[in-house]
């Protein structure tokens, strides 16, 4: 039986609850549900309401010059959610415009999302609408740029190198 | 040497028979005290902190070699750089140096202390010795407990040799 | 603002209590790592905590993104890496869902083994330093001894004590041998008795009770809403465990219980971990009977591919045998598809989760991590408030973090 057909319930609740928001469904290695931003909050506090209480992960991708597929947007950002009764595991990924990268935060419903969408943040760029207190959380506060994007370099050259890691050495080395 | 009626007894160290004296350089007492009881900073950043806990600990025991962790680095004597060093980090990491007292000897432990490792990317330093003067690079990831058993070992060797670090001038 | 501890008084003039705002770390000898405390205090409890991390970030997720699927191996060894072993395991699963590929029974054998092997090095390495932090230095020394043991019966597996790379995509890399089934049967029979010698140095040791009793207490809903998982959550009473839940490898085929505990608690979430510790070594019991079954078979999946080089086109040649790992097998290079997988295991620190998404490409596209620390960590402002700053390092030492496995 495949997972469709086990969550088909669910999902025809949540097509007629929600017909503009559910853009997609697919059956993946779990049960995938893509949607649009607008109305994705709402969606998942109901899915939260129907026993998906654990959120497992969330976390953005960047798809810019993916190959295999045309992706309409250039940012996803995908949460995993598991119902602990139920024992099902659901992924929502919620379309994130390249120009206008915002999303919904959904620290109100989950405490544990407050550091992913910080993270999601510092390493994405990835604007967390609601969100308590969005600073950085692992690179520095005066970090440029965004790492995880995909036109972030892996390794930085003399000439893009952090500021505040430059003054370091100087110091350092002046000092010697 | 041509000290009138001593004896040599050592490599340097000379005795006047008969008597408990015993005549060496100044410079050979110090790096004696100094190898005997290295005491370095418990100071742990990646996996090879676990490595060095290991070493620490009861099946390897550092202990046997006058070595003794302590958790100050106004009390230490060396550093054990175990593990990745980030650009975050490395200030704190020369801030924790400058706090030492001299003498000071700094080992780097594992690769990524002693080059960046695998670990080439935006915010790791490739290397501890970019922003401090290393004394002794032990590689492996993580190196093993005789690793930097070896290292330690090394490193008592390179302050035996030393001369004149030391007196109020220093 | 100063990285090293410095006290800031920041009183409002008003006749309202000062607080202090005081630095812990990241150069602490009890944060378990680079973990930097930023506590705002009334005196000597704990008004508000705010933890910094990013102190070992080391950029993993980037770099897979610029590694092969096998390359990305070695760097899950440096997570979490006190249990690579569990680490290697998600990755792998996550790779395997992916391709498709099922590893043959002996290997998922093998895994379960050495991840309850895992399971049991990092508790006695948890345990170890949690006494350490509480102040009973016997405890640390008795653990290390019996994690040394362990570690050389890991050196006999395979070649290294901390950082394994063992596991692999559809498989692992080398069989047992009859020399390490004897050592671990030697090593289930004898470590019962050494966990009830840590039991009877610290279950009932009035110091011991009194730091860890009622100290950070999260009851089931607010554990769930926090993320926690793990021993932690199953302190506080909710029997979630992966292996239960979402079984993997020989999970479904090995008998175990799932200790919960009452009160959620620091000293409920030691009793948790101490009788994890029995069920691992009864775990591995049964894994090392079973293995009888399948002596002889292979311990990598046939269709393993070989993911070492990026091209797709390879010369046909005579088909090694599957034993000797990562070979060339000849065959036309199965691509890994385009798409994307989930996989979680139950990592000795909670649920470690991998969502990879491919483009078919020989790198993954994205690899996403999500560490039971990083969670474990953004819970310490929770726990912590309200508690006298000396019970920071119990509630530190209870979440049992690994800044490596946080930061990645």
């Amino acid at each position: 039986m495949g997972l469709l057909e086990i969550a088909m319930d669910l999902l025809a609740e949540l097509r007629e609850k929600f017909p503009k928001v559910v853009l997609e469904v697919l059956e993946k290695d779990a049960l995938t549900i893509v949607c649009r931003r607008e109305g994705s909050l709402e969606l998942i506090s109901y899915l939260k309401e129907k026993g998906f209480k654990h959120l497992i992960d969330l976390c953005g991708v960047d798809y810019q010059g993916y190959k295999s597929e045309k992706k309409p947007e250039r940012f996803e950002v995908v949460y995993h959610l598991y119902n602990l009764d139920e024992k099902k595991l659901i992924r929502v990924k919620v379309l994130i415009p390249e120009n206008d990268a915002w999303q919904y935060s959904v620290t109100g419903l989950w405490k544990t999302a407050n550091w992913f969408e910080r993270e999601c943040y510092d390493m994405l760029g990835i604007v967390f609408k609601g969100h308590p207190d969005l600073r950085r959380l692992l690179m520095p506060e005066d970090w440029e740029g965004y790492p995880l994007r995909k036109d972030y370099p892996l390794f930085l050259t003399e000439e893009n190198e952090w500021k505040g890691y430059k003054e370091f050495l100087a110091s350092v080395r002046g000092a010697k | 040497m041509g000290i009138e009626g001593t004896v040599e007894v050592g490599k340097d160290i000379r005795q006047i028979p008969g008597t408990p004296v015993f005549i060496t350089p100044l410079d050979k007492l110090f790096n004696w005290a100094r190898a005997g009881s290295l005491w370095p900073l418990t100071f742990g950043l990646a996996c090879c902190a676990i490595e060095m806990m290991a070493t620490g600990a009861s099946h390897f025991d550092l202990d046997r070699f006058g070595i003794i962790f302590r958790a100050s680095p106004r009390q230490a004597d060396a550093i054990i750089i175990a593990g990745t060093v980030t650009k975050k980090m490395a200030p704190i990491v020369r801030r924790v140096y400058d706090q030492m007292p001299e003498p000071k000897y700094v080992i780097a432990m594992g690769s990524c202390a002693c080059s960046g490792g695998v670990f080439r990317t935006y915010s790791v330093v490739q290397g501890a010795d970019e922003f401090l003067p290393v004394d002794v690079y032990i590689p492996g990831c993580p190196p093993r407990p005789e690793a930097l058993i070896y290292g330690l070992v090394q490193l008592q060797e390179k302050i035996k040799k030393e001369s004149g670090r030391w007196g109020f001038w220093r | 603002m100063s990285l090293y501890v410095e006290v800031i008084k920041n009183g409002n003039g008003k006749g309202e209590p000062e607080h202090f705002t005081i630095n812990m770390g990241p150069h602490h000898p009890s944060t378990h790592g680079v973990l930097r405390l930023v506590l705002e205090l009334d005196g000597e409890t704990i008004v508000k905590c705010d933890p910094r991390i990013g102190y070992l970030h080391r950029g993993v997720e980037k770099l897979a993104e610029h590694l092969n699927y096998n390359q990305t191996i070695v760097l899950s060894d440096r997570l979490d890496y006190i249990a690579s072993a569990a680490n290697n395991i998600a990755f792998c699963l996550a790779f395997e869902k992916l391709l498709g590929i099922t590893p043959p029974r002996r290997a998922r054998l093998i895994r379960t083994i050495v991840n309850e092997m895992a399971r049991i090095s990092s508790h006695l390495l948890w345990l170890a330093t949690h006494a350490l932090d509480i102040g009973a230095m016997t405890v640390f020394l008795y653990c290390f001894r019996d994690r040394e043991w362990l570690l050389s019966i890991f050196e006999k597996v395979c070649g290294a004590r901390l950082t394994h790379s063992y596991v692999r995509v559809g498989g692992v890399r080398l069989d047992f041998t009859q020399e390490i089934i004897d050592e671990l049967r030697r090593f289930t029979e004898e470590f019962p008795q050494r966990i009830l010698d840590y039991e009877t140095l610290i279950d009932v040791n009035r110091i011991w009770l009194k730091r860890t009793r009622d100290v950070a207490v999260v009851d089931a809903e607010t554990a769930i809403n926090l993320g926690l998982t793990g021993p932690v959550l199953r302190g506080s009473g909710v029997p979630y465990d992966v292996r239960k839940f979402r079984p993997y490898d020989a999970y479904d085929e090995v008998e175990f219980e799932v200790p919960v505990g009452e009160r959620g608690d620091t000293y409920d979430r030691y009793k948790v971990r101490m009788k994890e510790l029995r069920q691992s070594n009864w775990i591995i019991k049964q894994c090392l009977d079973k293995l009888k079954e399948v002596e002889g078979e292979p311990v990598l999946a046939e269709e393993a591919p070989d993911l070492l080089l990026p091209s797709r086109v390879r010369e046909p040649e005579p088909k090694p045998h599957p034993k000797k790992g990562f070979v060339f097998t000849g065959k036309e290079l199965p691509v890994v598809p385009p798409g994307e997988a989930f996989a979680s295991i139950e990592s000795p620190k909670g649920e470690l989760a991998v969502y990879v998404v491919s483009d078919g490409g020989p790198n993954p596209w994205r690899l996403r991590i999500r560490t039971p620390s990083f969670v474990h960590i953004s819970a310490i402002p929770e726990l912590a408030k309200g508690h006298m700053i000396a019970d920071l390092v119990a509630i530190i030492g209870t979440l049992d973090v690994v800044l490596g496995d946080c930061d990645r």
